[in-house]
């Protein structure tokens, strides 16, 4: 096989299928968690569940100054992974061009050099987690090989794209599928280990204001 | 120029002065895309290089790699190197034909055994030896005999050097590449559809002075091919701003910004497109505002549309998403039917504990 | 998948404007550091430094802007062989803008360099020598 044969196949079958895996997969997990059910629930409603929903959603993303002051470091370097993947995932042009390609819709690109320093503002927070993952004992002992593996499949698009980007090993065709591949990696695990957050994320912090909210207590 | 005379030999009888011949020098260090702190230790190898024989094989090939050499101006560069040059055989160029030509190759294969270079363009069908024959005899036959005796060989064009167009799917010929048939000779790839004809001339000097030059994993001459289209672009940063001609008549377009959007492969194509140019130094694909097309890259008639960002998949991703959704539903609802079983089962075996059997655990 | 091809437009309808102002690479103002860098080392250790334009990438209409920077200084001479050069002191003393031209006028080479005298000016010994033959055969013919 050579560079543009590989880089053809992970651009096209391959993405085929790992789009496929998660576009599915990630329906299937939503469903499975909705359609499950709740029982009806009897009692008087005291609030309303939906605007309490709605407001525990905005609440939670921010963190409250106890909670801060308890484990700073995990707060501040989690919001700068997370706002780094957001960058440097929607807002790089060529990356906005698999968007509008999927849904004929386009927004303006950040220049390259910001999102070039973001990616690396991105991996040392990564690694910073990592790190602290691995010598803070509680966290140690709450870890299993899918935390790491979460970490890893998320990493890996990071670092192969910045090579790719920077050329510092030859050949780009090669590189360039490589960091496909990595992120195609990314989509297959996305619905089925615990990155999954990202969509479920929001449904339970609604959920949790929702239950508080029917009862008309503050979440 | 006699065979035993060297080139600053040559020159000298011819009359140019130190002046031109270090003039000379420092054209050809440009050209082979030298430093010119090079142009000392090139003189000096200008100076002592030998006249080497030079045998051309055309095989499935167009033809326009030769046009790329030869209608490009007769730069005096060029010249003196032709001159320092015994082209023994050219089938489309010599004025001999047929058997007369036949024969020169023969008898320069013969007196100039394992010292001649063997310059290849086009490739070679395996699939059946009639698709392409010179004199009767195969391609694949006339390569493999020329090869034996050659001190090196030179693959001119892409498909001498990767099988090219005549190789992209389906490949009716069966076209394979010259290293894809030679592994035992030193093989110096020049691909390009065409290849720019400084770089040609470039690595044939480079033989003259230095010998094989350093070669790049696909057996590219690292001087010319050792940085891609894109990091040489001058349009290179309109792609660091984000600023990208979206059609081919847009305002991006008319003010000459970055083509990636438009499918651009300079990122992934290694050439010197960009800083030797073409037409003499005139232009190139990019600056007269077309993407590259990657052509000095292996199978790049089969990489996909021309005028696909590469950065995008190359399925329909939209009618994928819309099968995989469908799917997911139809799996999400049954899996979820399931599961509500489950529960309503769990439900109904649930046995409420009572006071009785709290007191029994505690009793034994 | 790309909607190119409906986007495109006739060619003739394309509004083509000659010339529409410069184009900057950004190639010129390192080009230009680094020239000073070489007049300062040139200076500081007598380093001479040579500078092959066509080994930089420079977008259209950039390398005249570089030359009109350069501006012009107080030498100008031409060489003849294998076709014409021109060596040019530029506005800056110690900058050189050497041009070899072939003999169709074509440029074969153009390079900056950072010298007290490019070393193509100076007679070469191989010359001098073949030249001290010829007055030396004509001083006989003469007596």
């Amino acid at each position: 096989m050579t560079e543009t044969e590989f880089l053809q196949w992970v651009r096209g079958p391959l993405f085929d299928i790992a789009t496929i895996i998660m576009v599915a997969g990630i329906i299937v997990r939503i469903l499975q968690i909705l359609l499950l059910g709740r029982k009806r629930n009897l009692a008087e409603a005291k609030g309303s569940a939906a605007a309490a929903g709605l407001r525990t959603i905005i609440t939670r993303s921010v963190p409250d100054r106890n909670t801060y002051r308890r484990s700073a470091f995990t707060l501040t370097t989690g919001y700068v992974f997370h706002i780094g993947l957001f960058v440097v995932i929607f807002l790089f042009a060529p990356h906005i061009l698999v968007f509008q390609d999927l849904l004929n819709i386009s927004w303006p690109a950040l220049s390259t050099p910001v999102v070039d320093a973001t990616s690396v503002i991105t991996m040392l927070a990564l690694i910073a987690v990592l790190i602290h993952r691995l010598i803070d004992p509680v966290k140690r002992f709450l870890s299993g090989f899918q935390d790491y593996l979460a970490w890893l499949v998320t990493f890996l698009p990071l670092i192969t794209g910045y090579i790719a980007f920077h050329r510092l090993a030859p050949p780009a065709p090669t590189m360039i599928a490589i960091h496909i591949l990595s992120v195609e990696l990314l989509m297959v695990l996305f619905p089925f280990t615990k990155l999954a957050h990202a969509f479920t994320l929001f449904i339970s912090r609604w959920y949790n204001g929702a239950i508080s909210g029917y009862r008309g207590v503050r979440s | 120029m006699k065979k035993d005379q060297t080139l600053g030999e040559a020159l000298r009888l011819k009359g140019i002065s130190r002046r031109g011949f270090l003039k000379f020098c420092a054209a050809t260090a440009s050209m082979m895309a030298l430093p010119p702190a090079m142009v000392p230790a090139i003189a000096e190898a200008l100076e002592k290089a030998r006249k080497p024989s030079v045998i051309w094989l055309s095989f499935q090939e167009c033809t326009g790699c030769t046009e790329s050499l030869t209608r490009s101006s007769t730069s005096t560069v060029e010249e003196l190197i032709f001159d320092t040059i015994s082209l023994d055989y050219h089938h489309t160029l010599q004025a001999a034909s047929g058997t007369g030509a036949e024969d020169a190759r023969e008898a320069s294969m013969k007196e100039n055994r394992g010292k001649y270079v063997l310059i290849v363009d086009g490739s070679i069908p395996i699939s059946n030896p009639g698709y392409s024959t010179i004199a009767g005899i195969s391609n694949e036959d006339m390569l493999m005999e020329a090869a034996e005796g050659a001190a090196a060989i030179v693959a001119i064009g892409s498909c001498a050097a990767f099988g090219g167009i005549p190789q992209a799917r389906p490949n009716p010929t069966g076209a394979v590449s010259v290293s894809d048939l030679i592994k035992d000779k030193p093989i110096v790839n020049v691909p390009g559809c065409p290849p720019i004809p400084v770089v040609i001339t470039g690595v044939l000097t480079h033989f003259l002075t230095f010998g094989l030059p350093e070669l790049d994993h696909l057996g590219r001459p690292l001087a010319f091919y050792g940085n891609s289209i894109h990091d040489r672009c001058y349009r290179r940063p309109f792609y660091d701003k984000g600023l990208f001609a979206e059609t081919f008549d847009d305002e991006g377009a008319r003010k000459g910004w970055c083509l990636y959007k438009l499918g651009c492969k300079g990122p992934t194509t290694y050439n010197a497109c960009a800083t030797t140019k073409w037409n003499d130094g005139t232009s190139f694909p990019i600056e007269a505002g077309h993407p590259c097309l990657g052509c000095s890259e292996p199978d790049f008639w089969d990489a996909g549309s021309f005028y696909q960002a590469l950065s995008t998949p190359t399925g329909d991703i939209t009618r994928n998403t819309l099968y995989a959704a469908g799917a997911g539903v139809a799996a999400g609802a049954a899996i979820a039917a399931v599961n509500r079983k489950h529960r309503s089962s769990a439900e109904k075996r649930h046995e409420k504990v009572t006071i009785d059997d709290l007191e029994k655990e505690s009793k034994s | 998948m790309s909607d190119l091809y409906v986007t495109m437009t006739r060619p003739d309808s394309i509004d083509i404007r000659v010339g529409a102002g410069p184009r900057d690479t950004g190639n010129v103002a390192p080009l230009l550091n680094e020239v000073r860098h070489a007049l300062v080392q040139l200076l500081d250790t007598g380093k001479e430094t040579i500078i092959d334009l066509r080994s930089i990438p420079l977008g259209p209409g950039e390398s005249e802007r570089l030359e009109e920077t350069l501006g012009e200084g107080e030498i100008e001479a031409v060489l003849h062989s294998l076709g014409r050069s021109t060596i040019r002191e530029t506005a800056y003393p110690g900058v050189w803008l050497v041009t070899h031209y072939n003999e169709e006028d074509e440029i074969m080479g153009k390079f900056v360099e950072v010298t007290h005298i490019p070393q193509i000016l100076k007679s070469q010994n191989e010359d001098i020598n073949e030249g001290l033959q010829r007055l030396g055969s004509t001083l006989e013919q003469t007596h």
